[in-house]
């Protein structure tokens, strides 16, 4: 009897597919956590691990154009390499350094340019009315829709002493003779804030889209002016907006390449020039490797103040 | 009391003389081709509670707006305390509004959300703590005060946003819909708090609410809305036992309407002959013989009885049960008269039927009856 009953207790075996199934469905978290955590470990930080490696070997003469960090030699010792002359190279030398500032310099700036009209663009669009609202959104997401090489082309054509602006200028007789903008520091600042200022206007928008529209009338009804609400409420509250908009000028107007390449020439030292020139005309991998990652700490900084920021925020709320 | 004091108190009962708080004149409000608020005057006087009752859309919440300053106005003028508004904006008024959605600032603390109207007037800190203190005393918020809106319950976020909006002491408070984000059995308990604080503190109120129980019971006169019209203005009373109107009788409460024509009108009473029964009303009313007009009975004022024979004669009819609403307290009869009207019946539950069975009861046949003194007349 006793037996009997332990026989029909014992679960029947399903097919495998099924088992897997019922497996996958237990443990659905796990498998939609695991997928974005190996996406990055293989796409993001075994990339990140090489450039790292490279940073701390030196130039050789070979393929690839550097040392190697472990090497065996014949009676089966292993020795390890790490050299951080790269560093104090990039350290010492005035080039790196300046351009190092210069990038930030004009990243920061063009972030706050970006922050100065964005704001006003998100609000007008969250205060928009039902038929203009997602026009108005189409159009922030249009250049999307072109190819960005040919857009800061396109800035160069416009820009050029030749080009479209001064030629208007020129015939409107507002000017004698070309302006000179291409090449300048201030076209890599238009070729940047052009860039990116959807990356502002559409994390502005969607925090702005959730505020509580009747917040202004009851500051208003308080005894507020428009510009004391705004200090005193709006800002505050769309504070999260700001600081994702901005870091997502910030750091990639902070690395960028073919906007100071194409529009500032030879004129405007951005660190992405740096590292491309370093990588591709001189070779020198370590130190190109070294560039990026002193770029990437100058990055992750004020990554980490916005994580602290944003904990912060979570933590009041 | 004396007969003076009474006046003073309750200045709208007797305005001649007085002066209103509010004066609206002829207030007219379109958006586009759409008439919001339709050519309206109303006065409102120091220490009332004044509700604006009506349905979604009736231009009760323009009017409101308008009263704060978030809406212009088209055609006629507010007068708040002898000063007219049309130019003073909505931060220069001596109003506060209490909005819907209470509107409180997330990132402030319940202090904070309070003091940031007085802090506008440029009041010396210590002061603003002062009223701050009391203010949290008065809606016994006290020990919440470091505590940010969204760990507040919904009913303790009423009672900041109605702080907030009292801490200024304004002339005239305005409130939209106080009572609606609360559940049923807080909104009546809350209902006697704000009548008790309005008491307290003097404020004249103006209510806007879509719920006629909430008005009945909070305000000392109110107006009924409809389509940017006032219908109706009175007191509670006077708008549910003295309805002027069809809309207002229907809307207010219940009632069983029926077409009639008048058949005698003489100073002490008038008579209606309607296709249920004649029906006599014991006062004189200002109606013109022979002229088309609605009676109006309320359920609850319909006497119901079980019959062997039928009813003959004036304020009375008979009909068949045809169906029974218990409601615990209360019951409704729909009574089915024999030209095949309906009429609605409410009947207190006063004795409890221990044999588990209700004295009158589906298919029953009974008798309607009422007082002389109980239909309303009604124009269209």
């Amino acid at each position: 009897m006793r037996e009997a009953r332990t026989q029909i207790a014992k679960p029947t075996q399903r097919p495998l597919h099924q088992r897997i199934m019922r497996r996958l469905q237990k443990h659905w978290q796990l498998v939609i956590v695991t997928i974005p955590f190996a996406w990055l470990l293989l796409f993001f930080l075994a990339p990140f691990l090489i450039v790292a490696k490279i940073s701390l070997a030196e130039l050789a003469i070979a393929s690839p154009p550097f040392t190697k960090m472990i090497e065996w030699t014949d009676n089966g010792i292993m020795t390890i390499r790490v050299v951080f002359d790269n560093f104090t190279y990039i350290l010492e030398d005035d080039l790196y350094l300046n351009t190092y500032l210069n990038s930030l310099k004009i990243s920061v700036t063009s972030t706050i340019l970006c922050l100065l009209f964005g704001y006003p663009v998100a609000y007008a669009i969250v205060r928009s009315g039902p038929v203009a609202k997602p026009i108005l959104l189409f159009c922030i997401i249009l250049p999307f829709w072109t190819s960005f090489l040919l857009r800061v082309y396109a800035w160069m054509g416009l820009l050029a002493d030749q080009g479209t602006i001064n030629n208007v200028l020129l015939a409107m007789g507002v000017i004698d003779e070309p302006i000179r903008m291409l090449y300048t520091e201030f076209a890599v600042y238009i070729g940047i804030v052009y860039t990116y200022m959807p990356f502002m206007i559409l994390p502005l928008y969607a925090n702005m889209e959730k505020l509580d529209g009747s917040l202004n009338e009851a500051a208003a009804d308080l005894g507020s002016r428009a510009t004391n609400t705004f200090f005193k409420v709006t800002l505050p509250l769309t504070m999260p907006g700001i600081v994702a908009g901005c870091l997502l000028v910030f750091i990639p107007a902070t690395g960028e390449y073919v906007i100071p390449d194409l529009l500032g020439g030879g004129n405007v030292q951005m660190i992405g020039r740096v590292l491309y020139n370093e990588f591709s005309r001189n070779s020198d991998w370590p130190v190109a490797a070294a560039v990026a990652i002193v770029l990437l700490l100058l990055l992750v900084i004020p990554m980490m103040v916005f994580q602290y920021y944003q904990g912060k925020a979570s933590e009041e709320s | 009391m004396t007969a003076l004091d009474t006046a003073s108190d309750t200045p709208w009962l007797d305005p001649d003389g007085q002066t209103p708080l509010v004066q609206i004149k002829g207030v007219t409000k379109k958006y586009g081709d759409v008439t919001a608020v339709d050519n309206v005057d109303l006065d409102i006087y120091p220490g009332e509670l004044f509700c604006l009752l009506g349905g979604s859309g009736c231009g009760k919440s323009t009017l409101l707006r308008m009263l704060a300053g978030f809406e212009t106005v088209n055609g006629g003028s507010i007068t708040i305390d002898g000063v007219d508004m049309s130019e003073v904006p909505a931060y220069d008024r001596p109003t506060n509004m209490m909005f819907q959605s209470y509107a409180l600032f997330p990132h402030m603390s319940v202090e904070k959300n309070i003091a940031f109207g007085l802090q506008q007037d440029r009041i010396p800190k210590s002061e603003i703590k002062d009223r701050v203190h009391d203010i949290l005393a008065l809606v016994e918020l006290q020990d919440f005060k470091k505590r940010k809106p969204q760990q507040l319950s919904g009913g303790q976020r009423q009672r900041v946003a109605l702080a907030r909006a009292l801490v200024k002491e304004p002339k005239l408070l305005l409130l939209d819909e106080p009572l609606a984000a609360l559940d049923k059995k807080l909104r009546k308990q809350t209902q006697f708090e704000l009548a008790n604080i309005q008491e307290k503190v003097g404020v004249t109120f103006v209510v806007v609410t879509h719920d006629q129980e909430e008005a009945m019971s909070l305000a000392t006169r109110m107006a009924v809305m409809d389509a940017g019209r006032f219908k109706q203005i009175g007191t509670p009373t006077e708008i549910y036992e003295f309805p002027e109107s069809r809309f207002v009788a229907d809307f207010i409460g219940s009632a069983n309407i029926f077409e009639g024509r008048v058949t005698e009108d003489v100073a002490d009473h008038v008579r209606v002959k309607t296709e249920v029964c004649d029906v006599f009303i014991d006062h004189g009313e200002s109606v013109k013989m022979g002229s088309k007009i609605w009676v109006g009975i309320r359920p609850e004022k319909i006497r119901l009885t079980k019959a062997d024979k039928p009813a003959v004669g004036e304020n009375q009819a008979s009909g068949i049960v045809e169906d029974v609403g218990y409601l615990g307290e209360s019951s409704i009869y729909k009574v089915k008269l024999s030209n095949g009207q309906i009429i609605d019946v409410t009947a207190p539950n006063q004795l409890r039927p221990m044999s588990r069975q209700h004295g009158i009861t589906w298919d029953d046949h009974v008798n309607i009856s009422w007082e002389p003194s109980s239909a309303m007349l009604l124009n269209s």
